[in-house]
């Protein structure tokens, strides 16, 4: 740990991220308005209490007339009003800024368990209890809970969010500093919610780069690939003509049409709801006989779709040469999801299979009525 | 009013031939237990809070000591949550909330606006019993096992993964919460009824406003708590999925209904304080309040916008951007009626005649408090500040100044103010300034460290901390130190005036009031007979140059004639003639 603001004492934690320093400007004013305020009232109050002592002589007459006193009394309503409407400005400001996505963000996914996180990143390198992030790029936690509400805390980050069981929340920062920094568990989660803690690595891009790759971890596509068959989802999700439900290579970030006629996003939120509540979005021209699955935990939906990202990407690069184009553009972004989180397909090339999908659906969903 | 009759100030040898008064009235325990008259009822009250006010020092004495070092070497985890539980239960659904309204409130409400006795007294008398059932049954909670999750009750912890009695204890703050609704019940009804001839609206005490509002909050949030406990018991129990995703329900419905009534829940401890801060501050000036209507009115409108603001302790919650911007946006409007009773009470102050007598110590150490802990309310209402310091200390330090520099500063004022008229006994007048001013000192270094803990980033409810949070965390438990013995001195030397301190006399303040009007103690039925009022509240003598001052003159007079007066405790060849 090369911390040395632990050893020197300061009022504010060390800024790493891109928005701390402007989070300590605004803290700072605020506390020079409370200072100046604190004082203020402080001051008046000991003079007053010197002045007009009890056992001091002096003139006690005061006369303010009902017109002066409204006066005075809308008068010392407005400092208060202005300064707190300004702070709400410039507070609001910042955090619409800290919730609007960033462009080309990293996308990160976080799993939130009593009592330790769960990191899975793009390419598939997970850990736990640290966070390894590059500088100089927006960086997209996407995070849920497996049972309580937890919160992930970065303080030198100045930012924080709450994780939800079953549900995906975000937040995002953008790395300025290298270093270790603290990462902690801000919302109690039970017996060990102060051990749940861990740093966070702040790293220049070509060591993350490097950290991403000394993974000696079996791959998540693997393990997803082996959970995919551990739950037997290959049962019903296959390419047979007599498959039960729909098929699952190429899903993330397509547009799917529901039997009831509306269309998705098949981004991560869509996949793992098919996943807790299959009913509620049933693929056009399948039926609703998917049980739910509670028991697959979240960072297996993780490594799920893990395993079908890279099944995707292999199957485009397969087609691609047997096309016999070139994708080299495609070929970094084939390691990443292929959605950003709030579900918005990627501008990627697509290969021809959308087209071979395109014509399969339209008629399995012209079959319905009848 | 404002010319109180000397005479009625009692000598030590008239002590032997005390009047009937509502203490001395009858003797049996069963008077005691099955007493209609709303002081006695207080006294209950007072006697009941207290000891939960010692239980939840305890858990906070254990928790400090713990928080000496970064590790958990005192207690276990498990045993650390379930202190800071038991603390923040006790303190708030036990203590504070109760604390000025169903002691000072019960007390003087009626006696302030001329009435001999609540409107319901046999409602009031009930509202204790259910009051203790909740606190028994909280304390059994605790003596089984404890509770573990935080006084927030978060789910779907709370309904879900708990393993301790939270049940017990959330049936406890649901019981306590119903004595808290017949108390509010009932000052409006007494307000709005029993008010004595000529006593206007705007004759009321400015204490009477500020009950009102209170009682106002009190009738429109806690049914919100109470049908957020039953949710929580129905899941627990039932497993119906109403907060927990696993079985279909949504944990921030929670947090939504938590807070409708915590937030107001604060102005329930925070209003009360004012008024008694209203009172006080008049007394010890010998003038009328600044500005009466505007900090009666700002009490109201506390009571109301407390109830718009509830989505700021959600910021970072999972809660869209938008309702974040809007309660941020509306909870920055608290900070203007706040601030214009912080004005008004520092211009009463203005040109007049100050006493410091121990409650005006009290009330003096609120206003700078209060003002701290408003100040660093609106750093908590900017959303991209919020997003650093929720759930840090810095929030523990915000509301701890609020309610324990705020409103147990204001109660303790309060409360040796009323303490001549509840027990017709005065307290050694030193060792009160002593206490106050210790207690001052010692909430300063006990919570101000915690400031600059939150900012750099330390999470509350923090078993295990990091190494560099240990130097503030020692500042803060020797601060708490201080704090505890301040606590523990008015407890020692306001029991010892009950049997040895030297008697009152109706109005040793010389205040303004109906409350002052009568004997200390008051008879049963508080008026000899029914007072009419002909003049505004707080109808001091203009000061001049100062001979308007009454209290002075009293004092200069009881020292020229070597009685005592109300700077000096009593000495022993006096109480011996």
């Amino acid at each position: 740990m090369e911390r040395d603001y632990q050893r020197e004492f300061t009022f504010s934690p060390p800024q790493a991220a891109s928005n701390a320093a402007e989070v300590d400007w605004l803290y700072y004013a605020l506390v020079g308005m409370t200072v100046f305020f604190t004082l203020l009232i402080c001051v008046l109050i000991l003079t007053f209490m010197v002045r007009y002592r009890s056992t001091a002589r002096l003139n006690r007459r005061i006369n303010v007339s009902h017109k002066r006193l409204l006066m005075i009394e809308i008068g010392w309503m407005l400092p208060p009003l202005a300064i707190v409407m300004g702070s709400f400005f410039w507070g609001a400001a910042i955090f619409f800024n800290q919730r609007q996505e960033p462009g080309d963000p990293l996308q990160i996914y976080v799993v939130g368990k009593q009592w330790m996180w769960k990191v899975q990143h793009e390419g598939g390198r997970r850990e736990i209890n640290s966070l390894h992030v590059p500088t100089g790029r927006p960086v997209v936690l996407t995070m849920i809970s497996e049972d309580v509400i937890h919160s992930f805390y970065i303080p030198a980050f100045r930012t924080k969010m709450d994780v939800l069981p079953g549900r995906y929340t975000m937040q995002w920062f953008e790395p300025t500093q290298t270093g270790t920094y603290h990462l902690f568990c801000a919302e109690y989660c039970g017996t060990d919610h102060s051990r749940m803690v861990g740093s966070v690595v702040v790293q220049t891009p070509e060591q993350y780069a490097r950290w991403l790759e000394s993974d000696e971890e079996e791959p998540p596509a693997s393990r997803g690939r082996r959970l995919f068959q551990q739950y037997r989802c290959s049962d019903c999700h296959t390419q047979s003509e007599d498959r039960r439900g729909p098929p699952l290579a190429n899903l993330l970030g397509r547009q799917v049409v529901l039997t009831d006629g509306r269309t998705v996003t098949a981004d991560l939120k869509y996949f793992r709801n098919s996943i807790r509540n299959p009913d509620d979005d049933v693929v056009a021209g399948y039926q609703a006989v998917m049980p739910p699955y509670p028991q697959i935990t979240e960072d297996e939906i993780l490594l799920i779709m893990a395993y079908l990202e890279s099944d995707a990407a292999s199957n485009r690069e397969g087609r691609a040469s047997q096309d016999g184009e070139a994708d080299d553009a495609a070929a970094p972004d084939n390691q990443a999801p292929n959605t950003s989180r709030n579900g918005q397909p990627r501008n990627e090339p697509r290969s021809s299979n959308d087209q071979e999908q395109q014509p399969q659906r339209q008629g399995q969903q012209d079959e319905l009525p009848e | 009013m404002a010319e109180v009759p000397l005479t009625t100030l009692r000598s030590p040898a008239m002590a032997e031939t005390v009047p009937r008064n509502y203490l001395n009235a009858d003797y049996s325990i069963w008077s005691w237990f099955l007493t209609k008259d709303h002081k006695r009822i207080a006294i209950l009250y007072l006697i009941s809070i207290t000891l939960f006010f010692f239980v939840g020092g305890a858990a906070a004495v254990l928790f400090r000591l713990e928080l000496m070092t970064p590790k958990g070497d005192l207690v276990i985890s498990e045993n650390y949550n379930k202190l800071f539980t038991l603390h923040g239960i006790i303190m708030i659904f036990f203590f504070l909330v109760p604390s000025i309204p169903a002691v000072l409130g019960n007390f003087f409400l009626p006696m302030m606006i001329g009435a001999r006795d609540l409107a319901f007294p046999k409602l009031n008398l009930f509202s204790w019993y259910v009051f203790m059932i909740g606190g028994i049954i909280s304390i059994i909670a605790i003596l089984v096992g404890g509770v573990d999750t935080g006084w927030t009750f978060y789910t779907p912890y709370s309904s879900t993964y708990a393993n301790s009695q939270v049940l017990l204890a959330a049936v406890g703050a649901f019981i306590a919460g119903f004595s808290s609704i017949m108390t509010g019940l009932n000052f409006i009804a007494t307000t709005h009824t029993m008010r004595a001839p000529g006593m206007t609206w705007f004759r009321l005490p400015l204490f009477v406003w500020a009950m009102y509002a209170t009682s106002l909050i009190i009738l429109l949030g806690t049914p919100v708590l109470a049908i957020a406990i039953v949710l929580v018991g129905l899941e627990r129990f039932f497993h119906l999925g109403i907060f927990d995703p696993a079985l279909g329900g949504d944990p921030l419905l929670f947090q939504h209904l938590f807070w409708f009534y915590s937030h107001p829940a604060v102005y329930i401890m925070l209003i009360p304080a004012q008024g008694v801060i209203s009172e006080i501050i008049a007394c010890f000036s010998r003038k009328r309040i600044f500005g009466y209507a505007f900090i009666a009115f700002s009490s109201l409108a506390i009571a109301v916008l407390g109830f718009l603001v509830w989505g700021h302790h959600m910021f970072v919650s999972g809660q869209s951007a938008t309702a974040g911007m809007i309660f941020s946006f509306l909870s920055m409007f608290v900070a203007v009626p706040s601030a214009v009773k912080v004005f008004n009470w520092t211009a009463t102050l203005y040109k007049g005649s100050i006493h410091f007598d121990t409650p005006m110590l009290y009330a003096l150490g609120f206003i700078g408090l209060f003002t701290m802990g408003g100040l660093t309310g609106i750093f908590l209402a900017t959303l991209a500040v919020d997003v650093h310091v929720h759930d840090t200390y810095f929030v523990v330090a915000h509301f701890h100044y609020i309610m324990v520099g705020g409103s147990v500063m204001a109660y303790l004022g309060g409360i040796h103010y009323w303490w001549p008229k509840m027990t017709g006994k005065r307290y050694p007048e030193s060792w009160g300034r002593i206490s106050a001013i210790l207690i001052f000192v010692g909430f300063n270094l006990t919570f101000f460290p915690q400031f600059i803990l939150g900012y750099l980033g330390m999470p509350r409810r923090y078993h295990f901390y990091a190494d560099e949070f240990q130097v503030l965390n020692v500042m803060s438990s020797a601060g708490a130190s201080i704090l505890g013995i301040g606590y523990l001195f008015p407890l020692c030397y306001l029991l010892w005036s009950l049997r040895y301190g030297r008697p009152a006399g109706d109005n040793p303040w010389l205040a303004t009031g109906l409350e002052w009007t009568t004997p200390s103690p008051p008879p049963t039925s508080n008026f000899l007979e029914t007072p009419i009022v002909r003049e505004p509240a707080y109808n001091y003598p203009p000061l001049g140059d100062g001979e308007g001052d009454t209290l002075r003159q009293e004092k200069i007079r009881r020292r020229r004639q070597g009685e005592w007066h109300p700077t000096q405790p009593p000495r022993e060849k006096v109480t011996t003639p």
